[in-house]
């Protein structure tokens, strides 16, 4: 068993590990970081792993790059159950969870085609993020967004 | 209560409190809204911003103005203003907002008024953003109801385009607050939102729909008529079809509730039959008529002036 997850999951020199990730999201995630297989990055995904927590999970690690606030926020609202592992040396230097923002900037198209952050103006998006349904409310037009985020990433 | 409140964005700002504060100030000023004139804004400048046509709230805003003593400038057509040049509207705002007290806002994007608040360094007073929302409508309903049946648990029928009405959606918020049992009548294609539904019950507001306008007509205090547009239906059939469903006349009133009001945001097309316009039910032209006071009430919150 040991054999096979260290095939699946070979330790990096440094960089990050962002681990538990809802399954089939790890493509969206590569999206955020902009990893579009034009660079020369190195990156492992694995997806639909078995996972004690979430049944399956997806894994992307990618070598020495640590991720931006940004990205991270980004990450949870597609992934809430997301955690992060800084590796340095091999070592795991810091390892936290995502945390869903209460707002998000700049980050989500509105839904909306007539909503004023979809024009010329100088305005980015802005939504408020609300939970108990998770769903994002546009700050300008109160258009609501509960699914396909990802699709709606900036 | 002290209330003061810079900008007039949206309902959802408001507490049941600061609504009641409004409409208070509007009865204050009910009678000056009739006749006269007062110094109250004397020297104040008001802005009218309207990207879109509008009669009733252009001009009783400008009534409410010229009423309370100060004078309006007016943007005036699209094609004759910077707009056509391309300018953004926060560009507008941010020099408007520098030649005038307070800007009135009507665009034809949702949010703008939201947006321009943060562009402005005057006061910003949403009179209508695309679909979204139209706060002084909806207080100026209020008023009416206040002032032509009861605020009290009213029973309510919204009858119309309820999808994409923008009143509505204000209106129905609103009058949440007020207890109201309402009931939407539309038709299945323009029926109330279900987010919006969700979010009425959610508050613990009374909710019912139906697609039947006599099935509910006896049992009311308040009929709200609004208007089906023409453009919503593909096919014209459809349309003649459905606005015939929702079209009252005189006959229908014949046992409904003594003190039944009907109101209508006007213009309206066919959908109230014009002889109703006589009979003791009707409020839609008091209803215009109270957008003065209400507007005039408005002006002198965001303007930090005590009446």
């Amino acid at each position: 068993m040991n054999t096979t997850r260290e095939l699946r999951v070979r330790p990096i020199v440094s960089g990050t590990v962002i681990d538990h990730i809802v399954a089939g999201q790890a493509i969206n995630v590569l999206r955020i970081l902009g990893i579009t297989g034009v660079s020369d990055a190195v990156v492992s995904m694995i997806m639909n792993v078995p996972s004690n927590t979430l049944g399956h999970k997806d894994i992307v690690k990618i070598e020495n790059r640590e991720l931006k606030e940004k990205e991270v926020d980004k990450i949870s609202l597609i992934s809430p159950s997301t955690s992060i592992n800084i590796i340095r040396d091999y070592e795991v230097v810091d390892k936290y969870n995502v945390e869903m923002p209460s707002t998000v900037e700049g980050m989500v198209k509105c839904t909306n085609p007539n909503c004023i952050s979809n024009t010329n103006e100088p305005v980015t998006s802005k939504f408020i993020v609300q939970n108990d349904p998770f769903r994002l409310r546009c700050l300008y037009c109160e258009h609501v967004i509960s699914e396909q985020i990802a699709q709606y990433l900036l | 209560m002290e209330f003061h409140r810079n900008h007039i964005i949206s309902m959802k700002d408001f507490t049941r409190d600061e609504i009641d504060y409004i409409l208070d100030r509007a009865g204050k000023l009910e009678s000056l809204a009739r006749s006269g004139r007062s110094d109250i804004l004397s020297g104040k400048i008001l802005a009218l911003l309207f990207y879109e046509p509008s009669t009733r709230t252009r001009m009783s805003f400008e009534t409410a103005m010229l009423r309370l003593g100060g004078n309006v400038l007016n943007l005036g057509s699209k094609d004759a203003s910077s707009v056509i040049k391309g300018e953004t509207l926060a560009d507008t705002i941010r020099v408007i907002s520098t030649y005038s007290d307070a800007i009135v806002l009507r665009h034809t994007s949702e949010g703008a008024a939201q947006m321009a608040m943060e562009f402005s360094s005057v006061p910003i007073i949403n009179g209508g953003d695309g679909a979204g929302h139209h706060p002084t409508q909806t207080l100026l309903d209020l008023y009416t109801i206040k002032r032509e049946s009861s605020l009290e648990h009213p029973d309510v029928a919204i009858v119309g385009d309820l999808k994409y009405g923008r009143t509505v959606h204000s209106l129905t918020y609103a009058l949440s607050l007020y207890g109201a049992n309402i009931t939407f009548v539309s038709p299945q294609q323009l029926k109330m939102p279900d987010q919006i539904i969700g979010d009425l019950k959610a508050r613990g507001a009374h909710v019912n729909e139906t697609e039947n306008l006599d099935q509910v007509l006896n049992n009311i205090d308040v009929l709200y008529m609004t208007r089906i547009q023409k453009e919503r239906f593909p096919d014209p059939t459809e349309y003649n079809k459905v606005a015939n469903a929702y079209k009252i006349t005189n006959k229908q009133l014949a046992h409904v509730r003594q003190n039944m009001i009907i109101m209508h945001p006007l213009p309206r097309i066919n959908e109230i039959d014009s002889s109703i316009d006589n009979t003791a039910h009707a409020r839609y032209f008091q209803q215009s008529f109270y957008g003065v006071p209400i507007r005039m009430a408005l002006l002198t919150i965001v303007m930090g002036t005590d009446i």
